[in-house]
Order: C-alpha cells, then structure tokens, then sequence
C-alpha cells in the first residue's frame, strides 16, 4: 500500500475527479483544435490563392474591366482606406467619450440604461439595416452616392463597437483605484482621463481595433452608399470603390481576371487587418 | 481659529466629531459618534469586522459620496471648520485630508508621475522644485533609496510593500494636515509592515494620523490613542496604554484579550 492512498470512498471520488478533468480538458482541446482547423483553412486558402496575382500593377492600376490584361485594386484599396480610416477617426471619440459616459456617470440614471440599452441593439443590428438607412436619410435625400454616406454607415457600425468594449473595459477597473485618485483631491474629469481611462487603455485600443477591422471588411453598409466607382478618385463627394464592394462583385463574376483580383483583394484585407492589430499590441503593450 | 482643549488629555484638538450617524441605505452604520482626535497624534480605531471604523474613516475625506445611498449626518470639525455641511469643494479638504487604502493603488504611470500627480492638481511648480517634492515625499516614505534609479518605471513594477509606500509618499506629497490609513499593512509582509509602522512613528511629528487596524499590536505599537468600536458604536476611547493596559469596558477588556472578536 502506498502512503498517499484514502479511504476506498475516498479514492472512487479522487478517480471521478480525474475522469472528469480528463474529459473536460479533451472536450476543450477538440473545441480549440476545431476553431483553429478552419482559422488556419481560412488562412491558408487566402495566401494560397491571393498571393498568386499580387504584382505591383495591383497598388498602382484601377479595377480593370472585364478579362482585360491587366489591372489593379488601387482606387478600391484608397476608397477602403480612406472610408475605413475616416470611420473610425470619427466613430472612436465619440465611441469613447459615450462608453465613458455610461460607466462613470450612468450606471446609476435612466439616461445611462436607455443608452446603453439602444447600443447594444445598434452592436446587433444588421450592417445592411444601416446601410440602408443611411440611403434613405442621406443617399436618396442628396440624389448621388457618396464616400461620405459610406463613411457615414461605417461610422455607425464603429461607434456601438467602440462604446461597449470602452464601457466594459471601464467597468472592470476597480473602484480602489478611483477612490485613491478622488483621495488625493482630484476632480471626477481629472480621475477619469488620467487614472481610470489610462488603466484602461489596452482594453479600449482593442475595441477600436475590434471594430476597425469588422469596417473593413463590411460590404453591404457600403453597397447602397459609397457604392463603387471604377476609376481612382480621392473626391469623397462621389462614388467611392471600396476592397470589400469590389471583392463581392468580382468573386462572383465568370471572369478570370476579376476573380483573381477578387482573392487578392481578400489577401489584403486579411494582411491589413492582421498587421493593424500586431502593431497595435506592439505599441500599446503594457510597460512594466 | 479654534483652539479648543481637551482637559482630559490636554492635547490641541485637530477633528472634533459630534453626533455623527452614518447610513448605507437603511442600515445605520454608525450610531451617535462623538470623539475628539488630538493634533499631531496616532489614533488607531480597532474593532471587530463589520463595527464601522473604515466607515468612520471614510467619513473625514468624504469618500463616501462617490456612492449616492451613502450619508452622513451630525457634524465633523476640522480645525472648527464643519467639513461634511460646507460648501467648501471637496477636493480642497481631501487635499488636507489624505487617505491610504487597504491595497496598494498605484497609479498606471510612471513612479514620479505617481507623486507627482496629486502635487500637480493644487501647485504649479517649476521642474526643479518637483523633483525636490518627489524626491522629499518619497524619502518621507522610506522608499527613496529602492526606487530612485528608475524613477521613469511603471509604479506597478515594484512589490507590494514597495507600492504601499508609494502610496503613503503620494498622498504626503500634497502635503496633507491629516492622514487617514486604512488598514495599510493588511496586504504586506512582517518587514514591510515593520517600515511603515516606523514611517506612521515618523509621520506624527507634521501630521495627525488615523489608522484602521485589525492588528492590535499594532495599534498598540504605533498608536498614541486608541478607539474601541462594536457594531456601529464608539465604545471606548483613550490614550492607548490605558485602554490596553486597564480599560473602563469590560467590552473592550474581552475584545482585546481575545475573548471576543
């Protein structure tokens, strides 16, 4: 008999335990294994078939028109970063200063509930639904398509984003800390810009990441309003083309040339997005 | 001002408390305080979980209106001056009053940055006389020679002690009259807890000091008076060796004996 045995109840009720750790931790490796096999099938398939047709003519020319020689993504690629990056230059302030609003001056107040309740339905509605409401209040009311609608529907999309992870990030920052602050004799505005937001700080940069990258690749908010322009323009009074808007009308054409320009355009996205967030975290790390 | 005496204690009165009763919501958390802290002294509040002493505490900087079910009634004079009914703003007297918590709270910034961010709320001071204060409140603080080659690193690198002090030399920094310390060697080791007690030792020559402490050697230590609560109740106050040595209350006698508690 070895020293470190129990009683025979004992031992059946240590077995169980083992058994049961082992299954729950086979369960969880299958889930995580079965999340990342279609996460690395994604990837791969991206590289596999967009690397292909990456050339420099795919930054420098415009979308070509039907099997053409040869052609380009440029003004797709401008359009997506201009829209996408004027988006979240105008969603984050004000996602931010809102989610701020809700954890430190509404928790208690109707204001902050009914806020907080209308976000996150605004967080769960369909992208089409904006894009379509902003068609109706500004598309159809201006008479032209525009990049400004466009960045107006990706606006809309950052901004519920942007105030939920702020608002949750905020939430979890203990109240220790704010009372330290207050302590000292600061000022509610003075707690939160340089304590509570600062200790915060990684966790809102991930919800604008979070959001940049769900604009990026959001086709139907822009269908109905930047909707595509086939030649390079930086004027966002007109038509704008966009990576996702063209990926969707080139994937799904029967010419070759468009499809290939399609899955580079999709290697972009993927590539931009995941560069965006490790620079992000390079740059945002924690310095201890 | 007011130069009221206590004739007991022939000690310079610093915080005059009369009929304070407290409320979380309904619960009445203290009942009819009335006590009188001496100026330039230790005062240690000790009790069982739960009496309101870290209430009590929260009362002198106002804390307790960040939360909107919390109040206080009856009135607390510092210095004559009734701190809970002015309409003096609440951050000058917390710049007069400074608080130390239970956990260490370092600011995320760097340790100079932590000093020097309450010193910049009430003084604009050329760069040179900052450094002097940082440099100053963190000597005060005992931590001066662990940190003073890395002044620009992140307050949350050092250890736990290491952060408590910090915190002690960021709320001297703004060079309060009185330091409220709520129970601040709770999270540290015995060698930590050993400087601050000597610090409070210290501290007591410019400041009057208050201190929450479950431990009564301790209070015993480092205290010149001490207060005995229970249940929401000042059951007894006196200078510490009397209270430790021969109290009134048989209460208190079972509380400190370990009796009860």
């Amino acid at each position: 008999m070895s020293l470190f045995t129990l009683s025979p109840a004992g031992m059946r009720l240590h077995k169980r335990r083992k058994g049961l750790n082992a299954l729950a931790l086979t369960l969880s490796l299958l889930a995580m294994a079965f999340g990342l096999f279609w996460l690395a099938w994604i990837l791969f398939e991206t590289i596999r078939l967009g690397i292909g047709g990456l050339a420099l003519t795919v930054f420098t020319e415009m979308t070509p028109p039907p099997q053409a020689e040869s052609g380009g993504l440029a003004n797709a690629i401008l359009g997506s970063v201009m829209m996408v990056s004027l988006a979240t230059a105008l969603g984050t302030p004000i996602g931010i200063l809102c989610g701020i609003y809700l954890a430190e001056y509404g928790k208690q107040n109707w204001l902050g509930h009914v806020t907080g309740f209308i976000n996150d339905i605004l967080l769960s509605a369909p992208s089409i639904v904006i894009g379509l409401f902003i068609y109706a209040v500004v598309v159809a009311q201006v008479r032209t398509f525009s990049g400004y609608a466009g960045i107006l529907a990706l606006t809309l999309i950052v901004i519920p984003v942007v105030v939920r992870t702020t608002e949750n990030m905020l939430s979890l920052i203990p109240n220790a800390l704010r009372e330290a602050a207050y302590a000292l004799g600061a000022p509610k505005w003075k707690v939160i810009s340089s304590v509570t937001l600062k200790a915060a700080r990684a966790g809102v940069i991930t919800g604008v990441l979070l959001a940049l990258a769900r604009i990026a690749g959001e086709t139907a908010p822009l269908l109905f309003t930047a909707l595509n322009n086939q030649f390079f323009t930086s004027n966002l009074g007109e038509p704008m083309a966009s990576l996702p808007v063209t990926i969707f009308k080139y994937a799904m054409s029967p010419y070759e040339n468009w499809r290939e320009l399609a899955w580079v355009g999709v290697f972009l996205i993927t590539l931009g997005v995941l560069a965006l967030n490790i620079l992000a975290r390079v740059l945002f790390r924690k310095k201890i | 001002m007011d130069t009221k005496v206590d004739t007991a204690a022939g000690e310079k009165i610093k915080i005059k408390v009369s009929d304070l009763n407290f409320y979380y919501g309904k619960f009445h958390a203290l009942k009819h305080i009335n006590l009188e802290i001496p100026e330039r002294k230790v005062t240690a509040f000790i009790g069982p979980s739960g009496c309101g002493k870290s209430t009590l505490l929260r009362v002198f900087n106002r804390m307790f209106e960040l939360y909107p079910e919390q109040r206080a009634e009856g009135s607390v004079l510092l210095d004559g001056q009734d701190i809970i009914k002015t309409k003096v703003d609440v951050s000058l007297i917390r710049a007069k009053i400074g608080m130390v918590f239970q956990k260490p709270t370092p600011f995320p910034m760097s340790i100079y940055d932590n000093i020097a961010f309450g010193v910049r709320l009430f003084e604009t001071l050329p760069r040179v006389e900052m450094d002097e204060r940082v440099e100053w409140a963190l000597k005060k603080a005992a931590l001066w020679n662990e940190v003073k080659d890395k002044l620009q690193q992140n307050g949350a690198s050092l250890s736990g002690g290491q952060q408590q002090r910090l915190c002690i030399a960021r709320g001297i920094a703004i060079k309060p009259e009185v330091l409220l310390l709520d129970e601040p060697c709770s999270a540290l080791d015995p060698i930590s807890t050993g400087k601050i007690e000597e610090l409070i030792h210290e501290l007591k020559a410019d400041y009057t000091v208050m201190i929450v402490t479950h431990n009564m050697q301790q209070a015993a230590r480092c205290s010149d008076y001490t207060a005995y609560m229970y249940l929401g109740d000042l059951v007894e106050f006196g200078p510490t060796s009397e209270l430790f040595m021969k109290p009134k209350k048989k209460d208190t006698e079972d509380y400190i004996t370990g009796r009860f508690g």
